[in-house]
């Protein structure tokens, strides 16, 4: 089954986000008012072939952990989807 | 015979030949090495040069760590080679682990590209044993992801085993506890963030950078 992965990075807490913080500044002098905690991240996308979203989400979060993201400076959070909308029946329910 | 340095060339690198004139300039013998080759053989010492290794696409030196040569370079390091990465080639060895910690962006929102001060912490390292302890050298650093961060018992480990190598005097870029640059256990294996390369020559500005580049060929020796 494929499976659609979405890879949602972002900074950790205390790590130095100059592009939010650039953003943040500008929008008061823009008019926009009342906004804040902007962070900028970074979003990668992929399909995964997989037996189920179980060992997908496992896959993409092996790849996540392992390459797409630095753990010591960014934090990831994965969402996993079946490709097709109507697949079939999970196997063994 | 001189002592040969390989420098390691990714693509979208720019610091080689800069690497290869300072090692030439002091008596070594500079020498590319294509890093989808793995044959570090008859190399003495390994340069991992400044640049964008791979555009910097995804994060820097994420990556040039899959390329064949690191793999040669790490198994070199493990012999006890001595291994020097510069900047981008610093960032590199950080994403491959043979170095801790990770670069993240400066504390201001500014690409930095300046003489900075750097003071020796160790002589016990690759890049300083010919330098003094105390000394303080101008060595240009030229970076936006250069801001040297690691968990705190990473940064204790670092203080209690004396590595790290360089303090910035006045703090550029917002390196935790000043960090310029650190050695691994084996001491073999250093990254800093500032160019002792560009310093090697009155032209540009200062030599300040022959101790280390001297020390990195004695280390190879």
């Amino acid at each position: 089954m494929q499976f659609s992965v979405l890879v949602d990075i972002r900074l950790r807490d205390g790590i130095s986000d100059p592009a939010g913080a650039t953003i943040e500044r500008a929008l008061p002098v823009l008019g926009y008012e009342g906004i804040g905690g902007v962070t900028v991240g970074k979003t990668i996308r992929f399909t995964i072939e997989a037996a189920d979203v179980g060992a997908a989400r496992e896959a993409a979060a092996e790849l996540t952990e392992s390459f797409l993201t630095n753990p010591v400076i960014e934090d990831a959070e994965l969402t996993v989807e079946a490709l097709v909308a109507e697949a079939s029946p999970e196997p063994g329910t | 015979m001189s002592t040969v340095v390989g420098v390691v060339v990714f693509p979208g690198t720019n610091c080689e030949m800069d690497a290869v004139e300072a090692v030439n300039g002091l008596g070594g013998t500079g020498r590319l090495l294509w890093h989808g080759d793995d044959d570090l053989s008859g190399v003495d010492a390994v340069i991992v040069p400044g640049g964008f290794a791979h555009g910097d696409y995804l994060r820097p030196g994420a990556i040039a760590r899959f390329s064949p040569a690191m793999a040669a370079v790490a198994r070199f390091a493990v012999d006890g080679g001595p291994v020097l990465g510069i900047c981008n080639g610093f960032q590199v060895l950080t994403e491959a682990g043979l170095l801790p910690g990770a670069l993240q962006k400066n504390r201001g929102l500014k690409f930095l590209c300046r003489p900075t001060t750097v003071r020796v912490e160790t002589t016990e390292s690759s890049l300083t044993g010919s330098a003094v302890a105390g000394a303080e050298l101008s060595i240009p650093i030229n970076h936006f992801e250069g801001n040297y961060t690691c968990d705190m018992s990473t940064l204790q480990q670092l203080r209690d085993e004396d590595r790290i190598v360089l303090r910035y005097v006045g703090n550029p870029n917002g390196s935790i506890d000043d960090i310029a640059g650190i050695c691994n256990e084996a001491r073999n294996v250093v990254g800093l963030m500032p160019h002792p390369e560009r310093a090697c020559s009155e032209l540009l500005g200062s030599t300040d950078g022959e101790v280390l580049i001297r020390s990195l060929l004695a280390a190879a020796a």
